[in-house]
């Protein structure tokens, strides 16, 4: 199939940036957008055009380090996908597709495609772990943690860290990130001991840094790993008890 | 050159133990006075980063991706071994030592393989305690599934996304290190070269991939956690990022690569589907618990496979290995596959597949059990190829995976440079000729969590009072010098073809002769054919924008440039091997049904490589394995 891209081009952080439209021909539906990508990098190189920079590295959906907006949306047109897992047959030939990088102030672009999310790894190092030195565990089965609460922790911890949620919301918020993690270490009896501190300070540096939320629901929407919203309600009842109870 | 593995004397299982016992200390007091360089923030890196900084040391740590969460760790999805016993099935500290030498062919020393499965408990407690959410049962204990090559279930996960969740504790340990204070983090940084001065390794030399800036660290001591090569295949299941760059640039300094032609080939990944492709995906072997793999038996089968009946199919893997069946080790699944597609009955485009079925366990078990425990990669298989695998079979064909190879480990994980230290993927040491699944995982934090915060104390117990070399050292300048220069290099070239149709061709070559099998003139052609191709790449490649910012095409020109090298010194290797062992398959030596056939008088050894000069042949350093324990057996899984 052959498209129509319009792709944003930012030399640098300081650069003002702008669309540049690049026609793609011979496109072929089982490629992946990011395979898409290389043929049209590959082509650009040998006519001596620099590359379009973009970030990719295990391109099975799980690092979380690829991340475009495609024609508007995070991650494009697929539910539950990050770019690296969608795939050149939910295109049409003749589709124009216009392809920016995340847009964020907390995620100022790098070059082209490539911004930097640093402030994310901030807010793990805020509060987002449980305090464990290396050889003081107990026993893995001394305590048992009921299934339902190990499935909503793991189903929270299934975050990939990729910034979409951040990227689709009106506001730049980051609540559904911060709130994957507090919920994570939160549902397990490991976690209880630092469960209201984490939450104080995750969320001081999340507000810090980004917008507030608003109830939008876009960040669920955008997320490939179909986070659910209903942690940032979680998040915000121990954030709540946690200051109420001092 | 002596090579001294520095095992300890005694016992088996008593040797970890005693051997703790004599390592020197370093007391706490004096543990802030100490730099440590972690190059690498996976599994290993990172586990290892975070316990040494909780134990007081002052810890570095590097890596290429934007965030240490990135690691390629994070794509591990069937599981971690550890002896726990839980399922009351005879499992032990020994039977997981037994089944990994066994697994691994007879080709990795007794001692490391039985330390690995003596912490594996310690792995399971750890992560456990850090919020790893495994999977549970409903009286709220911990699950366990089977795995290839073991007839225990011993392996623990979480969901599809155990290397993730694994990955993710370290990550959160380390976290919290970089919030105290005593973990300095450089992302998108990446380590060009080592510095050796008097034969110690004294820090690295490294680039800002942001600015480009090169520069340099100094330390008292130098860890590499940076995993594996199978990117030199250029199409295999690692990230995009992963490349041998960090260890290749140690092994010029003098650091020797063990086994670099043990690279292991996953069965279940799914086929190519075009030139275009930029990268293969694995299906965790786990699916191999549940989903049963078989071909037609007529060639050049056209029906699908829903109208095949059942008299029609060929499993050939119940069929050729009764007792494990679908569970049989890797490199052997990966072979039968090759073999049924060589033989014309393959399926798919290309007739590069075998399928891999759940009916009968979505029958016996129900849709829910299956969602339970492979929903997502059933997810993943449906995204990539657009097949509904509740509906039709799998398609899956073997792709490089791992490599076992790396560089030279004593027992404490040091190299033979002073002060450089190797865990995890990135060296050589408890795999053998073939890694068994989920222990990569298991190796990984036994490396970072277990090992290694034992072993570097002695090394810097044994350095008290000196100061890491201050960067301006003439040691420290001199590196930078040749680093920067190789950049600028590589952008002066100006030729005609792009670095990833270098990797490509490189890749072909590496698979088509250093692949599934091996043998003498192909490996011949290939040591020809290699260094050709290389000196090409420095006169005809084409990278364009500059050295002082974000340049994707120069950070790949970089590791394409020392995968060429490694190639080489893989083919060295698989020829001088003349035995098959695991994965490594030569032609020449197999038994009458076709399996790898072990020559143990000859090659009952590591092989050690040292760097001998562009363009020379490297030269081989022996370290025989002694077995004292296990008796060599030729692997059966019948």
């Amino acid at each position: 199939m052959n498209l129509t891209l319009h792709i944003w081009r930012q030399k640098n952080r300081d650069d003002k940036g702008g669309f540049v439209t690049y026609p793609m021909e011979g496109v072929n539906e089982h490629m992946s957008f990011l395979e898409m990508l290389d043929v049209l990098n590959e082509r650009l190189i040998e006519k001596g055009e620099e590359p379009v920079a973009f970030d990719s590295d295990c391109r099975e959906g799980i690092c979380g380090v690829c991340g475009l907006i495609i024609n508007g949306v995070a991650h494009g047109p697929e539910k539950k996908t990050a770019t690296c897992q969608l795939h050149m047959r939910h295109f049409r030939d003749g589709d124009v597709i216009r392809i920016e990088p995340w847009r964020s102030r907390a995620f100022p672009v790098i070059k082209d495609l490539v911004v930097d999310r640093g402030v994310f790894d901030k807010i793990i190092h805020a509060g987002g772990f449980i305090s464990v030195n290396t050889g003081s565990a107990p026993e893995a089965n001394q305590t048992q943690v009921p299934k339902l609460y190990a499935d909503l922790s793991m189903d929270a911890a299934e975050c990939i860290g990729c910034g979409a949620c951040v990227a689709q919301c009106p506001n730049g918020a980051a609540q559904l990130f911060t709130a994957a993690k507090i919920s994570h270490l939160g549902y397990l009896p490991q976690g209880q001991p630092e469960r209201y501190r984490r939450a104080v300070r995750m969320v001081a540096v999340m507000e810090e840094n980004f917008g507030n939320c608003t109830n939008f629901g876009e960040c669920e929407a955008a997320c490939p790993k179909g986070i659910s919203i209903d942690f940032i309600a979680r998040m915000n009842r121990d954030f709540l008890k946690a200051k109420l109870t001092g | 050159m002596k090579l001294d593995a520095k095992i300890p004397a005694g016992p088996l299982a008593d040797k970890w133990t005693r051997h703790k016992f004599d390592l020197k200390l370093v007391n706490p007091a004096n543990k802030r006075k100490f730099e440590i360089i972690m190059v690498g923030t996976g599994l290993g890196g990172a586990a290892g980063a975070a316990s040494l900084a909780e134990m007081g040391y002052n810890v570095k740590a590097f890596c290429y991706q934007d965030s240490p969460r990135r690691a390629h760790s994070i794509a591990a999805q069937g599981g971690i071994n550890a002896a726990k016993n839980y399922q009351n099935d005879g499992d032990s500290i020994y039977r997981l030592f037994y089944d990994t030498i066994k697994g691994g062919d007879f080709r990795s020393r007794e001692a490391n393989v039985y330390r690995l499965a003596e912490v594996s408990v310690n792995i399971i407690d750890q992560c456990v305690a850090q919020g790893v959410p495994f999977a549970r049962d409903y009286g709220g204990l911990l699950d366990n599934r089977s795995f290839g090559g073991a007839q225990v279930s011993r392996t623990f996960y979480a969901r599809g996304q155990t290397g993730q969740q694994l990955l993710l504790g370290a990550y959160q340990a380390l976290a919290r290190q970089i919030g105290a204070g005593k973990v300095q983090m450089y992302p998108k940084t990446e380590m060009l070269d080592l510095v050796v001065v008097d034969g110690r390794a004294r820090g690295i030399v490294t680039r800002d991939l942001t600015t480009g800036k090169i520069e340099s660290h100094s330390a008292d001591a130098v860890v590499l956690a940076t995993g594996g090569y199978a990117n030199v295949f250029y199409l295999s299941t690692n990230a995009k990022g992963c490349n041998t760059t960090a260890i290749w640039r140690a092994h010029r300094r003098g650091a020797l690569f063990a086994n670099p032609c043990f690279t292991q080939i996953h069965p279940t990944c799914i086929p190519v589907s075009g030139d275009y492709q930029s990268k293969l995906t694995l299906m965790s072997e786990s699916l191999r618990n549940d989903g049963r793999i078989w071909v037609p038996k007529a060639k050049g089968e056209t029906r699908a496979a829903g109208d095949i009946p059942e008299g029609e199919r060929d499993y050939y893997l119940e069929r050729k290995y009764p007792a494990f069946g679908n569970l049989v080790p890797r490199d052997i699944a990966s072979r039968a596959a090759k073999e049924v597609c060589d033989d014309g009955r393959g399926v798919g485009p290309g007739g590069r597949g075998v399928y891999l079925d759940f009916s009968d366990a979505i029958q016996r078990l129900g849709r829910q059990a299956i969602v339970e425990r492979y929903g997502n990669l059933f997810e993943m298989y449906e995204r990539i190829t657009g097949e509904n695998p509740y509906e039709v079979p799998m398609r899956i064909y073997p792709a490089l995976h791992y490599t076992m190879g790396g560089l030279w480990v004593d027992y404490n994980l040091m190299s033979n440079l002073d002060g450089l230290f190797v865990i995890g993927e990135a060296n050589f040491s408890d795999h053998g000729g073939n890694r068994l699944g989920a222990s990569a995982l298991m190796q990984g934090l036994a490396d970072g969590y277990f090992v290694l915060p034992y072993t570097i104390g002695d090394y810097l117990a044994r350095h008290m009072g000196e100061k890491p070399l201050p960067t301006d050292h003439p040691g420290f300048k001199a590196v930078e010098k040749e680093t920067h220069d190789r950049m600028e290099k590589l952008l002066s070239v100006n030729g005609s073809r792009t670095v990833d149709s270098f990797h490509r061709e490189l890749g072909l070559l590496c698979w088509e002769f250093c692949g599934m099998s091996r043998e003498q003139t192909g490996l011949e052609e290939a040591l020809r054919k290699i260094p050709a191709l290389h000196e090409q790449y420095w006169k005809d490649v084409k990278v364009l924008g500059g050295n002082d910012e974000l340049n994707q095409s120069l950070e790949k020109a970089g590791r394409v440039a020392d995968f060429f090298e490694l190639a080489e010194l893989m083919c060295h290797d698989a020829l001088d091997r003349k035995e098959s062992c695991g994965t490594h398959l030569r032609l020449e030596s197999v038994t009458p049904e076709g399996e790898a056939l072990r020559n143990d008088d000859d090659y009952t050894y590591v092989a050690a490589w040292e760097f001998s000069g562009t363009g020379k042949p490297p030269t081989l350093h022996k370290e025989p394995l002694v077995f004292e324990n296990v008796e060599l057996t030729q692997r059966s899984y019948k």
